[in-house]
């Protein structure tokens, strides 16, 4: 799949977003203005510009307004309606916080539990598509909320680092916890997506085709003479020449240099700048992460063109 | 609202007979010309006369090399376009409402005013269906000519798709798959017209007629080949092909 830049962006930035506002709607912050209001600016910055982000690969964003009609059968447009309600809802909870110093307990829970059901609907406008194997499975809501815990859980022991709070050694802590639950969950999710395939799948060549009960199937001539935009858009070939690399560097960047960022921070001391450091190492990794979610993942109109496929083959119904 | 109609009254749709299609691109011309003047935008083409020209098509030819494991390769031209599926996902995933399935008779659409572009639905079909059109900004997809077949303005024996309309080898046919005593519902019973990607869930209702089996040719290319062609023992042949294999070593 094309790994369009709009939407890596958005993923990765109202992950974190949401997760940092469902924990502050929880009340894992600390009192005090200056905490109060840098982790509110925080989290609405990640979300909205991921919301904003999204808007972007619009080829009518005039229109974009209709997306929050069809909630009933349409997970992106669930996705929509959940992230303004939920950007509505914390927006009253911080405001009250800010403005009267009262905590809304009830409302902010309200807050927290939507930031996460957004999440869910983001990761199920992919999780949904039988047309892309590697991302229909119920691993993928579980990489995403995870991936979105463990950015907020960061971004929240940074935030309460830089404003002295002494609770930030235990939210590092809480931090390493959370990245390991989220890299298992993404552990998970390439060892099913290494054993899947569109043949597999019943989408191969053959499938495709029908023609796989007769033999094996071969592009002979294509239908068009240059990329066409199903080819731009689900036949994307390039972004996977460096799946290996890219793949060291989410690992590296959103796994390994944040934990022990994390651990010197809760351990060692310090906190304030090796956090902030983390936060922006593990938002670099999310991103390796995000575009290779999107350039390995095959998509079955591939099979039309011969492309995607492992070998070619009669398909598993011919005798 | 982009939730699927429970039944449909009909359910028109294409039977391909991959047997008859010649892979003359014919079909995928004529739609192409009917429906840049049709409903909605026009289909429009990018760089048309440069070195890499693009553009929006609603049917697309492939050609295929089959290999059956003991027979000769065949060709089969396989066209390519939008199977009005009952089980649409393309519709469900439309955040906007653009997308629909009507309930009369069951053809997909796309309400072009309501399309705001975000090429979900192409990503949701599996079978390559929707194209985006990079001037109008909204997705273009068959509309099964819904503006021809129900055409009191043209005449009668045109009121078909216009892939159908134009197909010089008869290869394509438009029917009612609903009703069993259509010809199409004919032809997909009699021929075992068979669903694409039936794993997808889709249920189209389009089909494809396979090619018909061919007639094995023991000594023809792909059969036994070379190998069998014989050397009469009594002929010079026959004593050349023994002299020449006491050389071999044989």
């Amino acid at each position: 799949m094309h790994p369009a830049f709009s939407v890596i962006v958005f993923t990765t930035l109202s992950g974190i977003g949401f997760g940092l506002m469902a924990l502050l709607g929880l009340g894992f912050g600390v009192p005090g203005a200056g905490f109060q209001w840098s982790a509110t600016i925080v989290a609405f910055a990640f979300a909205v510009i991921g919301l904003l982000s999204s808007v972007l690969h619009l080829r009518s964003k005039s229109r974009a307004i209709l997306a929050f009609s069809q909630w009933r059968s349409s997970w992106l447009s669930r996705e929509g309606v959940c992230s303004v309600v939920t950007l509505g809802l914390f927006g009253i909870y911080s405001l009250v916080l800010l403005l009267m110093g009262t905590r809304l307990a009830a409302l902010g829970f309200a807050a927290a539990v939507l930031a996460m059901v957004t999440v869910f609907t983001t990761s199920m406008i992919y999780a949904q598509l039988r047309t892309v194997p590697h991302w229909a499975s119920w691993i993928t809501p579980a990489v995403f909320l995870g991936f979105s815990i463990a950015g907020g859980v960061l971004a929240l022991s940074a935030l309460l680092a830089i404003s002295g709070a002494p609770s930030a050694r235990m939210a590092a802590q809480w931090a390493m916890v959370a990245l390991i639950v989220a890299w298992a969950a993404k552990a998970a999710w390439w060892r099913r997506a290494a054993e899947t395939s569109l043949e597999a799948a019943g989408s191969g060549i053959g499938d495709a085709t029908g023609l796989g009960v007769l033999g094996a199937v071969r592009p002979f001539e294509p239908p068009h003479t240059s990329p066409n935009y199903l080819m731009r858009e689900m036949a994307f070939e390039v972004g996977r020449k460096r799946a290996r690399a890219l793949r060291r560097i989410a690992i590296a960047c959103g796994a390994v240099a944040p934990f022990l960022l994390a651990g010197l921070a809760a351990y060692v001391g310090a906190a304030a700048p090796l956090l902030m450091l983390a936060v922006i190492l593990h938002l670099v990794g999310m991103l390796a992460e995000r575009w290779l979610f999107f350039a390995e993942a095959r998509h079955a109109v591939g099979s039309f063109y011969g492309i995607g496929q492992s070998v070619a083959r009669p398909s598993s119904q011919a005798a | 609202m982009t939730t699927l109609p429970e039944t449909t009254n009909r359910k028109l749709g294409l039977v391909i007979d991959l047997d008859v299609c010649v892979g003359c691109h014919a079909c995928a011309v004529a739609c192409k010309e009917w429906n840049t003047g049709a409903y909605g935008a026009p289909l429009s083409d990018q760089d048309a006369y440069g070195a890499e020209p693009s553009g929006t098509w609603l049917n697309r030819v492939h050609s295929y090399e089959v290999k059956p494991q003991d027979g000769p390769a065949q060709i089969v031209h396989f066209p390519r376009s939008c199977l009005h599926c009952e089980d649409a996902p393309c519709v469900t995933v439309c955040p906007t409402g653009a997308s629909y399935k009507r309930a009369e008779d069951g053809i997909v659409l796309v309400n072009e005013d309501r399309c705001m572009g975000c090429g979900l639905c192409a990503w949701a079909c599996p079978y390559g269906a929707r194209e985006m059109d990079m001037d109008a900004g909204v997705m273009k997809k068959c509309t099964l000519c819904v503006d021809r077949i129900y055409n009191a303005q043209i005449p009668a024996e045109d009121r078909v798709p216009s892939c159908v309309r134009t197909c010089p080898a008869n290869a394509r046919h438009f029917g009612d798959l609903a009703d069993p005593e259509s010809d199409v519902s004919r032809m997909v019973a009699e021929r075992g017209g068979y669903d694409l990607m039936p794993a997808q869930g889709t249920r189209p209702v389009n089909k494809y007629l396979p090619p018909r089996p061919k007639t094995p040719c023991e000594t023809g290319p792909g059969g036994a080949g070379e190998a069998s062609v014989a050397t009469p023992p009594g002929s010079l042949l026959g004593w050349l092909d023994r002299a020449l294999a006491v050389i071999d070593g044989e």
